[in-house]
């Protein structure tokens, strides 16, 4: 029991990240109908700006953990916005009106043009980072010995992806800008006619997904330790895959894609064998797909008359 | 038509200019991981190579002429190790000193050997690298079964009775290593409470730290790279467990203490006896650290195979890949890291592995010089 709690904790947190990424995904197959190759790589970007302004921070002598890691979170935060703004702006918008298949043949490029330019801007060595926040709980100690722990970056993850997940909800449900999301999602075109400025939104909507990734990435460089450039594939297919066993376009189902790939990923290690788990991950995905085509939240897709 | 002709006369004529300038050199070549996850290691290479070159040049160069380096990076990924050595070769360099992954290694000897290059891998541990009867291949670096020896007396001696795991990332370096280490340990009545393996890459140890946490492992050999046994070391403080973690030659970077931090201190690895504090480097290290390098790891050990080719060329009178290899077999060649023979499969008569211990400061000493 308690070392199925410890499995349960490890994958909560492995989930969390995976999920921040996954919505980026989602959010922007529900507004324009297509997958961003390229947010995968947004993400490692975040990973990239927290490392930096982490470094610069300490260097200037701040040593207040709390304050630093404000500071990182929102540093990394606007500028890799910035970035999916940039995307969004060079390499989408001039083709919204193209074929289908073109956007995301310019996302998949943009996807490589990140990669290579970090590698170039960043050297194509690991950039490691020494614990930035060490200790943790012990929150129950089995009777053979077996100690449950949290620690204290666990905590941070989770607890940060709780808060910007429900500040996000509240946005896209509560607020004009996620009204207008809402409604450029149903009709484009209807939309415009009533006022919506289109442009503005699918911007937007981009800039939340690469705060929500460059989030992902800090959490990733504070629990893992160490950024490189090539983190954002691997990453961001597994986060894709999350967004589409949740059903892709629906938010909550982001989320709970993320944190069952991570679940499974991390059980399957526990019970079975470390070598196959991403094997049963992508299984678990074929299987959810075959009898829930939409994904476990998403909605059957209206034919747009 | 005409135009199209002279412009393909006139880029004919450039390259051959460009060959005819470089025939009063001989290019040698260095290929590692220059990029990647295990570019520690392409550097120390880069600058091991680069170094014996400078000497070697400073020194007069080979058989008359002057040495000049082709640096090549195989991103430690076998298919990009191929397409490098096969560039090596249809360029008639004669001689590589690389790669360092095995996996790398394995698949570029043999477009060395179709393409007459002498290839000595300063790095590559795996038995089978000299065990295919090629042709052009020696290593100035032991061989993980000796490894796994070393490291399977030492588990035996100080882990008696007690728990140990052993884990690889199912390369070819990785997995013949934690192999050889498991079959050492059976031979001497060993058994290990677990045997996995993972993904090189992975990022995420934690479910596998929560079960040696459950199966109380008290040591875990790891064969596989630093950034993955960092990792492992990292996370299994963080979830609170001591155990000591051993591995291979990998670690011999500065890198892995990086990745760990203060967690690393304690970890264990097997590596030849530190070529820094042998006496016929001495002069070496000085030269190096006046340039801020600090020499570890494979540095020496590339800088060593440059000199054996060069000494070998030396007596053949040629750079004939096949005659300087029956050379280096049948001599004695002195190297910065001692005096050095080889057999006839192209591994070197005389090693000793050590077991080596992270300490808290971000270095590693010898433990236990006899190597038990």
């Amino acid at each position: 029991m308690d070392y199925f709690a410890q499995q349960l904790i490890n994958g909560i947190v492995l989930g969390s990240i995976y999920g921040l990424i996954a919505i980026g995904y989602t959010m922007v197959y529900g507004i324009v109908g297509m997958i961003n190759f390229a947010h995968g790589d947004i993400f490692m970007i975040g990973g990239f700006i927290a490392l930096i302004s982490f470094l610069i921070l300490v260097s200037i002598g701040l040593t207040v953990v709390p304050v630093i890691l404000l500071i990182v979170l929102l540093v990394s935060m606007a500028i890799t916005a910035l970035y999916g703004w940039t995307v969004e702006r060079i390499a989408y918008r001039p083709l919204r009106h193209s074929f289908r298949l073109a956007p995301m043949l310019s996302a998949i490029g943009m996807s490589f043009v990140l990669t290579n330019y970090s590698q170039i801007a960043q050297g194509a060595r690991v950039k490691p980072v020494p614990p930035i926040i060490t200790g943790g709980y012990t929150l129950h100690e089995g009777s053979e010995g077996f100690v449950v722990r949290l620690s204290n970056v666990q905590i941070i993850v989770v607890i940060t992806t709780v808060v910007l997940l429900a500040i996000f909800t509240w946005l896209v449900s509560r607020t004009r800008l996620g009204r207008d999301m809402r409604a450029c999602e149903q009709d484009q075109t209807m939309a415009a006619l009533l006022g919506v400025d289109v442009d503005r939104t699918i911007s937007m909507t981009f800039v939340i997904g690469a705060a929500l990734a460059a989030v992902a990435g800090m959490m990733y460089l504070l629990y893992y330790g160490l950024v490189d450039f090539f983190m954002g594939f691997v990453a961001g297919i597994k986060a894709f895959t999350a967004a589409v066993l949740g059903g892709i376009g629906s938010l909550p189902g982001a989320m709970l894609g993320g944190l069952l790939i991570g679940l499974i990923e991390t059980l399957w290690s526990a019970y079975f064998s470390v070598e196959y788990k991403d094997v049963a991950a992508f299984s678990i995905l074929i299987v959810v797909l075959i009898f829930l085509p939409t994904g476990l939240l998403g909605r059957p897709e209206v034919e747009k008359v | 038509m005409k135009s199209l002709k002279l412009i393909g006369l006139a880029l004919g004529a450039s390259l051959a200019l460009s060959t005819a300038a470089l025939a009063q050199d001989i290019t040698i070549a260095v290929a590692g991981p220059m990029t990647g996850g295990e570019s520690a290691f392409g550097r120390q290479m880069k600058n091991g190579a680069e170094q014996a070159v400078k000497d070697l040049n400073a020194a007069g160069g080979v058989i008359g002429k002057k040495l000049a380096l082709d640096v090549e990076d195989d991103a430690c990924d076998p298919k990009q190790a191929r397409s490098v050595a096969e560039k090596i070769a249809s360029a008639k360099i004669p001689f590589v000193a690389g790669h360092y992954c095995s996996s790398s290694s394995i698949p570029a000897s043999e477009a060395y050997a179709d393409g007459n290059v002498l290839q000595i891998t300063p790095a590559s541990t795996n038995p089978l690298f000299t065990e295919r009867k090629l042709w052009n291949v020696a290593r100035v670096c032991g061989r993980d079964d000796q490894q796994g020896l070393v490291a399977a007396a030492y588990i035996a001696k100080f882990y008696k009775g007690k728990n140990v795991a052993i884990l690889n990332d199912k390369t070819t370096y990785g997995k013949g290593l934690a192999d050889e280490t498991k079959k050492a340990l059976n031979k001497i009545g060993f058994t290990e409470k677990m045997f996995e393996s993972y993904n090189k890459g992975d990022k995420d140890f934690t479910a596998i730290v929560s079960r040696m946490k459950r199966d109380n492992i008290d040591l875990v050999y790891v064969g596989g790279y630093h950034q993955e046994s960092g990792l492992i070391v990292r996370q299994m403080r963080d979830q609170g467990l001591q155990t000591v973690l051993m591995a291979g030659d990998a670690l011999a970077d500065k890198e892995f203490a990086s990745i760990t931090g203060p967690a690393g201190e304690g970890t264990l690895f097997t590596f030849g006896p530190d070529p820094r504090n042998k006496p016929t480097a001495k002069a070496i290290v000085e030269k190096f650290k006046a340039n801020n390098i600090d020499p570890e790891g494979y540095t020496l050990y590339t800088y060593a195979a440059m000199q054996v080719w060069s000494q070998a060329v030396a007596k053949a009178g040629t750079t004939d890949p096949k005659k300087v290899m029956e050379a280096i077999k049948a001599g004695s060649w002195d190297t910065v890291i001692g005096k050095m023979e080889f057999d006839a499969k192209g591994d070197i008569k005389q090693i000793d592995y050590v077991v080596y211990k992270w300490d808290a400061k971000g270095g590693y000493i010898e433990i236990n010089p006899k190597g038990s």
